[in-house]
């Protein structure tokens, strides 16, 4: 499959997904590492990509989006932004809703 | 060798004619740090006043000035930390 598709693909299956470096577990990034930190506090479900394990895509990403840097997170296949963006949504209490609306907890039957 | 912030300077100043521009060099913050020895790019943030973001959501702001950057993004600057205001916005501040 070509990149661009894959990378649409994972857009589309996953509707909140961080692009970051290194893992939740283990961040090899402050900004990545600030970024899980924010949607840990949030209580999102969220799918990653190590971009570290995936260099094809971490290039292909920055093109697709017009976004040089990572993290890169998207809702509902939306960039939404970078560590910076991520955390001026966070203080003003916009990604909780943001992130409740895509992805709302599981309903108890 | 021109200083980097100078180059950062220049680029920001060509494409959005910023009112207000202020750059901070974090790097010494960061030195070590396994993102700076492999890019050997440095970590800035600025604060960008410009009536170029009028309009514009945060992501269309980052990326007007991340496209002014250019090629700095992967020879200068590991990381970018933004903060940009139209006039408007920052006389409000």
């Amino acid at each position: 499959m070509d990149v661009i598709d894959r990378i649409k693909q994972q857009l589309a299956e996953h509707p909140v997904i961080l692009y970051m470096k290194g893992s939740p577990e283990f961040p090899q990034c402050g900004f990545s590492g600030r970024a899980v930190q924010i949607l840990e506090h949030c209580g999102a479900s969220y799918a990653y990509v190590n971009i570290f394990e995936d260099p094809e895509l971490r290039e292909n990403l920055k093109l697709y989006s017009n976004w040089p840097t990572f993290p890169q997170l998207y809702v509902n296949g939306e960039l939404v932004g970078g560590s910076d963006i991520m955390m001026d949504l966070f203080q003003k209490g916009e990604l909780q809703k943001i992130l409740a609306e895509a992805s709302p907890p599981p309903v108890s039957q | 060798m021109i200083d980097r912030v100078e180059k950062i300077r220049t680029r920001l100043e060509e494409v959005l004619a910023p009112l207000h521009l202020q750059i901070t060099d974090d790097s010494a913050a960061h030195a070590g740090h396994a993102g700076v020895i492999a890019s050997g790019g440095g970590h800035f943030s600025a604060l960008i006043v410009s009536a170029a973001f009028e309009g514009k959501s945060a992501v269309q702001r980052h990326q007007l000035v991340y496209r002014a950057l250019g090629d700095l993004m992967r020879t200068d600057i590991h990381a970018f930390s933004i903060k940009a205001f139209t006039p408007l916005e920052y006389q409000q501040l």
